[in-house]
């Protein structure tokens, strides 16, 4: 915690340095220059896991480390791979150096991973948030001016629970033909995913919480997850607690979506729910995602398919992965760098000149972000 | 003593005649029991024959006189305002329907009032009705009054035709999707259990008899008004037995139907599909839950509850409520709620019961007034209200026949 504090410390002091410095040196520009990077090189640098994941991730990989690079982000990037390995005893789990690296560096990005199709293990997105215990999926959709969808004023975060809920996978075969499927709601974790959700809320200003539930047919399970966020939101007064059922939101949703702000809910409602605001503000290749674990442990991804038919052909977007970075860096407090970088982004998005084909244009992701590159690198 | 030998004797020289018959009661009850060798195996019959169903005691219909009757339940919120219209502009258009009205005091902890308008319903056979608002904060014995009315008479089936409408102002056009949604099972059978203070489980269950069921009605319904494409909504790569077994089901009746496509999506991608490319789905056929959001988000895309009517079917009942079931208690007797979804509800009912010309008069006038003269409610931003709405509408069945009373 005090490492974050004195990097705010820090970074305030070099942007305030960085102002004074443009306007008394203006005419000795590359002197200025010389020193804000002295200052810049004082910045404690922060290593942070990579996952580049398969198919278009090692490209999207390259592309967003490049921006970084060029907006001068004080981090430093550990790749690692996480194909699974079956341990001792059996049992399928990550390799072990990936697991070291994550639990040093706490913060992680990945790419797309691919879901294994009969090899024998589980995919590797269940195995990950087995490991690391990531129990809250937040899904922060903002419309981006320049993407145009039919919906213009989105602006909401959908928070997930992640780990158990529908997705349980508890499923039995009673007698032939009858199969039930069991949905488990435990009041340790809806305490906690209500808690990282009015947490939120309070870090990044957000005015109100809406839990989203079905309780009026499921009223035990439902009913738990409702009453433990009306407990914990006892202690949250400064932020606006409501309650609405599944369908009124999904209802609402697609004729005003701008009536919401925070979404938290159990696992199925918050996969249909996340996709559908992730519709509405373009798709998966503009959304960026966050994994919030247990101890700290953090990992941003972009939540698209590994894409194998344009893997390699430098066509990809990195957009999702670049968004989810920039996610990254503001839950770490680089607040300044993640604004350069998200606005240089939305700039390139807004210009049309370059733009990659799912956004509408034909262009390279190496274009593309060259272009974000020259944009963070004019904004200094 | 000797009746008994007599009656023995009897039945032994009677069996040739009678056996077939018993063995046809026996298939009756759902199962056939084949001795082989003295070792019984059973065959649990999942579609039910059409033979076998002449040998049933299906209910009349409830009709006499020419005149139909139906019950009617009014709920909670606009269900009592809506269908009062219902009822006035039914007497004003002649329709030869009369309603056998049931009251349901949702806050009420005993089940009669439900029990009765079961029966009710029973009676009847069709029914129109309201939603029955159901208090989330009592306690779980307290079930859903509308789920009970669902199961108790095993309407399968809840259809829902989603259509953009040219007078409503949308995000979306061109928007034609009939939403069959699986209405009895899955998430909704209230099975649930606190193992451990602190965890609680709620059960799905799916059966193949249900899924085989309702995929079978679908693609009935798909050739029925000569849909191409039956699209069937899932979530089998993370619920692998439940949603594997609905869709193996659904791909079974699929091969039936040649000439109907058959073709399934995960349902976090349907929800992005519909808000972004809604044109692209015919008819959708989906468990419980999944239908709860999809019919919703639909609703949503054609402009919302106050415009899409629904319908539950089941083998010898069928009610008929507005398709997002919304109870409405913040816009209740205020007369700016949208009669739309009730009224075209009602013209559903009609055509279930062969009053097809009644239904279209009522049907022609409502769309006339919602594309033409544009009269709309609150909702789909108009400032009508809603007596003013039925007015228009009387106004225009009259304008087109002879057959009415005084307004």
């Amino acid at each position: 915690m005090d490492g974050f504090v004195v990097l705010a410390i820090l970074e305030t002091l070099v942007t305030a340095a960085s102002s004074v410095q443009t306007f008394v040196l203006k005419s000795s520009n590359s002197l200025s220059k010389l020193y804000i990077e002295s200052l810049r090189k004082m910045l404690p640098i922060q290593t942070v896991t990579l996952i580049p994941g398969d198919g278009i991730g090692p490209e999207i990989s390259t592309a967003v480390m490049k921006i970084f690079e060029a907006a001068k982000a004080p981090i430093q990037w550990e790749e690692r791979n996480v194909t699974a390995i079956k341990g001792p005893g059996g049992r399928w789990m990550i390799p072990p150096e990936a697991k070291e690296s994550m639990d040093k560096n706490k913060i992680g990005l990945k790419g797309p991973l691919k879901t294994p199709i009969a090899a024998g293990h589980p995919s590797m997105n269940l195995l990950l948030r087995k490991t690391f215990d990531l129990y809250a999926n937040v899904r922060p959709c903002v419309s981006i001016e320049g993407y145009k969808t039919p919906y213009t004023d989105v602006d909401l975060v959908t928070i997930r629970e992640n780990t158990e809920g529908e997705y349980s996978g508890i499923e039995h075969l009673i007698v032939d033909g009858v199969v039930q499927s069991i949905k488990l709601i435990t009041e340790e974790a809806s305490r906690r995913i209500a808690e990282y959700a009015f947490e939120y809320a309070r870090n990044n200003q957000r005015t109100s919480v809406t839990a989203v539930h079905k309780a009026n047919i499921m009223r035990m399970s439902d009913g738990l997850f409702l009453r433990k966020c009306r407990e914990v939101a006892e202690n949250y007064k400064d932020v606006k607690f409501t309650e609405m059922y599944l369908d009124t939101v999904c209802l609402n949703m697609v004729q005003d979506p701008s009536q919401f702000d925070v979404l938290v809910m159990p696992n199925l409602y918050g996969d249909i729910l996340s996709d559908l605001c992730a519709g509405l503000i373009g798709g998966l290749g503009v959304t960026p995602s966050g994994n919030i674990g247990a101890h700290g442990v953090a990992i941003f991804e972009s939540v698209h398919g590994t894409a194998p038919d344009i893997a390699g052909k430098d066509l990809a977007n990195p957009t999702a992965l670049l968004l989810s970075a920039v996610m990254m860096l503001r839950h770490m407090g680089l607040h300044g760098h993640a604004k350069k970088i998200e606005t240089a982004c939305f700039d390139t998005i807004r210009e049309k000149k370059v733009l990659t084909k799912d956004l509408g244009g034909n262009s390279k992701c190496s274009e593309f972000t060259a272009d974000i590159c020259r944009r963070v690198q004019d904004m200094d | 003593m000797h009746t008994t030998v007599m009656m023995a004797a009897l039945t032994k020289a009677l069996k040739p005649i009678l056996g077939r018959h018993l063995g046809n009661t026996a298939k009756v009850f759902g199962a056939a029991v084949n001795s082989q060798r003295g070792k019984p195996t059973y065959t649990i019959l999942h579609l039910w024959p059409s033979s076998v169903l002449k040998g049933q005691i299906i209910p009349p219909p409830a009709k006499y006189g020419g005149r139909h009757t139906v019950a009617l339940i009014p709920g909670d919120g606009i269900g009592p305002e809506l269908l009062n219209h219902v009822r006035e502009l039914f007497r004003f258009s002649c329709v030869p329907v009369d309603f056998e009205v049931v009251h349901v005091n949702s806050s009420s902890t005993s089940e009669d009032d439900i029990n009765n308008a079961i029966m009710a319903i029973r009676r009847n056979g069709v029914a129109l009705k309201g939603n029955i608002e159901t208090n989330h904060t009592m306690p779980p014995n307290h079930k859903s009054r509308n789920n009970l009315l669902r199961t108790s008479l095993d309407l399968f089936a809840n259809m829902m035709h989603c259509q953009s409408l040219p007078g409503v102002q949308t995000r979306h056009k061109n928007i034609d999707i009939i939403i069959i949604r699986e209405n009895t099972e899955g998430e909704y059978s209230s099975l649930e259990h606190e193992s451990v203070p602190g965890v609680v489980e709620s059960l799905k269950i799916i059966t193949r008899n249900n899924s085989l069921r309702i995929a079978d009605y679908a693609f009935k319904l798909a050739r029925e008004k000569g849909r191409r494409r039956v699209t069937a909504v899932h979530k089998a790569n993370i619920m692998k037995l439940a949603d594997g077994l609905f869709l193996q089901c659904c791909k079974e009746v699929a091969s039936g139907y040649p000439d109907i496509e058959f073709d399934s999506m995960i349902v976090d991608n349907t929800t992005m599909q519909l808000v972004s490319k809604p044109q692209q789905f015919d008819v959708m056929l989906m468990p419980n839950l999944y239908g709860n959001v999809v019919s919703n988000v639909c609703a949503g895309l054609v402009g919302g509850p106050g415009l899409v009517p629904g319908a539950n079917y089941g083998r010898d009942y069928a009610v008929f409520e507005t398709a997002t079931r919304n109870t409405g208690k913040s816009i209740a007797n205020r007369n700016i709620a949208n009669p739309t979804a009730m009224l075209l509800a009602s013209c559903l009912m009609l055509d279930h019961l062969k009053l097809h010309d009644y239904a279209n008069m009522i049907r022609g006038a409502i769309l006339t007034t919602m594309n033409e003269t544009r009269l709309h409610t609150a909702d789909i931003g108009g400032q009508g209200t809603t007596s003013e709405v039925v007015q228009s509408i009387m106004r225009i069945i009259q304008s087109g026949g002879p057959l009415t009373t005084e307004i």
